[in-house]
């Protein structure tokens, strides 16, 4: 059965709606979290608020652009545009603007535009392109190899600038690769290989190691998958490397501030003066933004009335803390609002991805789903204190063009795609 | 399954998140509460507390600044202890103290550091402060006396301590509240209502701006003025002659109750109260538990009434018509009952009816007329209930109800009393003390006071007050309202008599005053403490009740003066100088004035704790008091005499 001819409505109108509503939505907020004094004025320029405004009205002729593009066009130009995106990530070296620390910026004229939010979208395109290629098996290590390499490079561009969180975001391939078919080991390795970190940070290396071993232990007798001996000692191995490497990596590798996040986040510190200490430092943007979501209650203070939002008690809260202003002003309502619409939209594109018949329509739109929601996951896991801070914004809701932009075309070229299906044969 | 794994990573974040939502604001949450919001900055604006005026319009209580430093812990930062220590005058161990003591009261709340601040070091410090983080100076008013007596009736107000705050969130750290007298009594009118402004804060910790445009902000009330019925010109006489004795002064206008003096013996200067050192003199008032200097005796001193209570005896007898007042009774200079006497001071064979007996203080009358009274019905038992039911009617053996915050009940027996002590048999023998106002009976000044305005009204009383006006309210039923006593009005018409007769010819004759006829009752009772477990006699209570005029009473007072022996020695003179103060306006016994100033009791009150033996009543000899205190007294006398004129 055919959907709907009309080409003017095939588009998936409820991913739009609900994008809509998180920029709708996100501008309220950052004008809450942004204004000054007692009269406000929507159209002053000079503040966040206004310019997200023009950021958004600017948003409107993009995505025009973007729908009316050729389908056909992001499949063939994908390497093209990876590689642009690559070249304006290695020209940040040349070019770039540091910017608290991170050389992330491009100055133009009396704006900046972040080369590595656009970076996110060119490749998870070329993943796409390379994974449906007719002759890409990803169960082949050659093949698997190759991947990674795309991923790889720009997650090493980012990092090299000094950009942890955007490097992360890379992780989210991994959602992509093995729903394409990446062996389960994979995931068994990352995951085992995240317990063993953390169990051997909180409770030392010797303990993790002990377990470890009573667990491969048991596992190598009573599992009726029987493994040889050496590939038991081998995981062991592994696992011992993991439970005393994490140690080093954590003391030798990681930046004084990192540790400190992770301190924190693990409870590592027991001296009560020195956690203080950590409140009021490093930790005070958590501290704050926790305390401001609380102070919200069930139904939040109301529009422009968060006395924490007011005072700007959590710095940075109209980018990175966005969500504080939602839990402030619009409390447990409007949080968990916020948080199953982004549910809603994941879900939604997921949904849409396994629609889809062509293999690259598919692997982008999980590419799209996965990007979001390790931004969702991160962004307001950090705002309420779940995970260590890392420094990434909410997707459409947090202050900033580049990034709003960055996602629009992540979502509408897939929009794109999928309104193309129906001509996929 | 591929295909799940981010579906169900989707859906498993999302719940996790709305729960740890649900955690912080629902279930955790630091809700709305503007007081516990430490984005909002509350800064008070404290009222002017009320003054309070004597019932001629002496101002009596007035107010100073005073400025302390306050902390907010959460919100100091570093600074140079050193530099802060020497403005403010403390060392670095008191300021970690405090330090201390305040994060420990709450890190977010202020607390006091360091309370009332000279002005000179107010004026240096004011201009440091902004050095000094977390720290800020508040205002605040204390009191200011502009006398130097009456400590015990107006009281004083002290800092709030945390069980008040617990219970009463309109007190904050730091705030004064009245701890005693008038000031506790009448806290609400006179503190009026503090002001508050919110002020938005930024997490610099300045101030953006009013909080909502101050739609939440109030204005202070101011506090009322009051005039309390104290007369300070008598209240002023009667401690000045109550120096260097102990004892309590209770003057009642018996047409309403109003309080005229009330005078707790010793006292001491109310400003010794007032600033930095109150915590210390005040450890000094409290710790003296021999002299009490903080017993309000007027109010809290039990003690047996002893004579006076005789009044009361002979009016339930005419009431309960058990003898008439013409009726006689033979004295053999004591009442022998059973194998047992009691003494008399009459000459053996006096023959006393009730005026006599009232007049020469007859114990043989008043034995048999108590034993007439119980023994009315033949079972004393039910005599005694209706004994104590109209004894009770006089305001004696319960709290009357008064507006200041201390009392005590004293005691007037029932049958249920001495059920516990007599299960068995009860015969009116057993009780014989009562009828001489000895034994179980006790009463505070205030009670007998309250008892002779009762008697001076021919029946009735108005519950005893302190408050005789506030700005722009009337005073409550409860002291306008008069309470009807069980006697009839014409019963008292022989009682009183039988009080002129005291003054007359009786045991105060020396005591007349001219020109007014004074109605009055001596007292002397024996009283007994444990020294060393062993019940020791002291010399007698010096005791005094009277009202005057006799028609048309002005003033009905009790006078009570510990170990003064006799009834008219002390307590005598002090009531009688003091209805002549009261109603004529000055004094004209300038040499009983004298006596009084010169004569001290100090050495009587240091006997039991001597540890040597000691001789009473008769043995003893009176103390002169030094000359140098002589002359310091007689300046006062001076300076009220000539007040009043």
């Amino acid at each position: 059965m055919v959907r709907d001819t009309n080409r003017h409505f095939k588009f998936d109108w409820i991913t739009i709606i609900l994008f809509l509503l998180l920029v709708g939505f996100g501008w309220l907020n950052i004008l809450s979290a942004s204004h000054t004094g007692t009269t406000i004025n929507y159209f002053d320029f000079s503040q966040p608020f206004g310019k997200q405004l023009i950021f958004i009205f600017l948003t409107f002729g993009l995505i025009i652009l973007l729908l009316a593009v050729d389908a056909k066009f992001y499949e063939r130009f994908s390497s093209v545009i990876y590689i642009i995106s690559m070249l304006s990530l290695v020209g940040l070296f040349l070019f770039g603007k540091n910017v608290n620390g991170a050389t992330s910026w491009y100055a133009i004229g009396g704006m900046t535009i972040q080369p590595s939010e656009f970076a996110k979208t060119a490749t998870a395109l070329a993943v796409a392109k390379y994974i449906s290629d007719l002759n890409t098996n990803i169960n082949s290590f050659k093949d698997q190899i190759r991947t990674f390499i795309i991923i790889i490079i720009p997650a090493v561009l980012v990092l090299l600038q000094n950009d942890t969180g955007s490097t992360i975001v890379y992780g989210a391939f991994f959602f992509v690769l093995y729903r394409e078919g990446l062996p389960k080991y994979y995931l068994t390795i990352g995951i085992s290989t995240l317990f063993l970190s953390i169990l051997s940070l909180k409770f030392g290396a010797i303990i993790t190691s002990i377990l470890a071993l009573i667990l491969v232990v048991s596992f190598h007798f009573l599992s009726k998958k029987k493994l040889r001996v050496f590939q038991s000692a081998l995981i062991l191995i592994a696992a011992f490397a993991v439970s005393f490497g994490v140690k080093f990596f954590y003391q030798s590798i990681l930046q004084p501030h990192q540790q400190d996040r992770i301190s924190l986040w693990l409870r590592l510190e027991k001296d009560p003066e020195k956690l203080e200490q950590m409140k009021r430092t490093f930790a005070y943007n958590l501290n704050e933004s926790e305390k401001a979501i609380s102070s919200g209650g069930f139904t939040g203070r109301g529009f422009l009335e968060g006395t924490r939002t007011t005072g700007k008690f959590v710095p940075e809260q109209h980018t990175d803390y966005i969500f504080s202003t939602v839990g402030e002003e619009w409390g447990f309502l409007g949080s968990a609002f916020v948080v199953v619409v982004f549910v809603l939209l994941l879900l939604r594109i997921l949904h849409l991805a396994e629609l889809q018949k062509s293999q690259f329509s598919r692997v982008y739109g999980y590419g799209v789903a996965s990007i979001i929601f390790i931004h969702f996951f991160i962004n307001i896991g950090m705002v309420m204190g779940l995970i260590p801070t890392i420094g990434i914004p909410l997707p459409l809701f947090s202050y900033g063009g580049s990034g709003l932009w960055a996602f629009t075309i992540l979502i509408f070229i897939f929009i794109k795609l999928d309104s193309n299906k129906i001509n996929e044969w | 399954m591929r295909q799940f794994l981010l579906f169900i990573s989707i859906i498993a974040v999302g719940l996790v998140f709305i729960a740890r939502l649900f955690y912080l604001q629902v279930y955790n949450s630091s809700g709305h509460d503007l007081f516990e919001d430490n984005a909002i900055r509350k800064v008070y604006d404290y009222p002017k507390r009320g003054f309070v005026y004597d019932r001629n319009g002496e101002l009596l209580v007035a107010n100073q600044p005073s400025y302390d430093v306050m902390v907010i812990p959460r919100e100091v930062e570093p600074l140079d202890t050193l530099e802060f220590c020497k403005l403010l005058k403390i060392d670095k161990e008191r300021f970690i103290n405090k330090y201390k003591k305040a994060k420990h009261y709450s890190p977010r709340l202020p607390s006091v550091f360091v309370s009332h601040l000279s002005k000179e070091d107010y004026a240096v410090l004011q201009e440091k402060m902004r050095k000094f983080q977390g720290f800020y100076i508040q205002k605040r008013s204390l009191r200011n006396y502009e006398t130097t007596i009456g400590a015990n009736v107006l009281g004083d107000i002290g800092e709030v301590n945390n069980a008040i705050i617990r219970k009463d969130p309109y007190y904050k750290m730091g705030d004064l509240i009245g701890k005693q007298g008038v000031e506790a009594s009448y806290e609400n009118t006179l503190r009026g209502i503090k002001g508050i402004k919110f002020i938005q804060k930024d997490r610099f910790n300045r101030n953006i701006g009013p909080y909502k445009d101050g739609k939440f902000d109030t204005i202070p009330e101011q506090g009322k003025d009051i005039t309390i019925t104290i007369d300070a010109q008598l209240q002023a006489y009667g401690e000045l002659l109550m120096q260097n004795k102990r004892g309590g002064v209770i003057a009642i206008e018996p047409s309403s109750g109003e309080i005229l003096a009330m005078v707790a013996a010793p006292t001491y200067n109310p400003n010794i109260l007032v600033g930095r050192d109150r915590s210390k003199n005040f450890t000094k008032l409290y710790n003296d538990s021999i002299a009490k200097p903080l017993f309000n005796r007027s109010l809290q001193g039990v003690y047996e009434p002893g004579s006076p209570f005789k009044l009361m005896n002979a009016l339930i007898a005419l009431q309960e018509e058990v003898l008439t007042p013409e009726e006689t009774v033979t004295c053999y200079a004591g009442y022998k009952y059973g194998n047992r006497f009691m003494k008399c001071h009459c000459n053996r064979g006096t023959r006393n009816d009730m005026i006599g007996g009232i007049q020469r203080s007859c114990n043989a009358y008043f034995a048999t007329t108590y034993r007439k009274i119980l023994d009315k019905n033949g079972n004393a038992s039910d005599g005694i209930d209706t004994w104590s039911k109209h004894a009770k009617s006089f305001g004696l053996g319960n709290f009357l109800g008064y507006d200041l915050k201390v009392g005590q009940k004293g005691r007037i027996p029932d049958r249920d009393y001495y059920k516990r002590i007599y299960p068995k048999t009860f015969y009116s023998t057993y009780t014989i003390s009562n009828a001489i106002g000895q034994g179980e009976v006790a009463t505070t000044p205030i009670q007998l006071a309250n008892m002779v305005a009762a008697i001076a009204n021919r029946g009735h009383y108005f519950t005893p007050h302190i408050i005789k006006n506030i700005e722009g309210e009337t005073l409550p039923e409860q002291f306008t309202k008069p309470k009807q006593t069980t006697i009839d009005k014409a019963n008292f018409e022989p009682v009183i008599e039988g009080m002129l007769q005291v003054y007359k010819k009786g045991t105060a004759a020396s005591l007349q005053v001219k020109d007014i006829d004074i109605c009055g009752k001596t007292g002397t009772v024996e009283n007994f403490v444990k020294i060393d477990s062993l019940k020791t006699q002291l010399t007698d209570h010096s005791i005094f009740v009277a009202f005057a005029p006799k028609d048309n009473p002005k003033i009905a007072i009790a006078v009570f003066v510990e170990n003064g022996y006799w009834g008219s020695r002390f307590a005598g003179r002090i009531a009688s100088l003091m209805i002549e103060k009261h109603i004529k306006g000055h004094t004209t016994r300038k040499d009983m004035e004298e006596w009084l100033l010169k004569h001290s009791l100090e050495n009587e009150y240091a006997k039991p704790y001597s540890g040597e033996p000691f001789r009473i009543n008769g043995y003893t000899t009176l103390q002169i008091v030094e000359e140098q205190e002589y002359y310091k007294l007689k300046k006062e006398l001076n300076r009220i005499n000539k007040a009043e004129n």
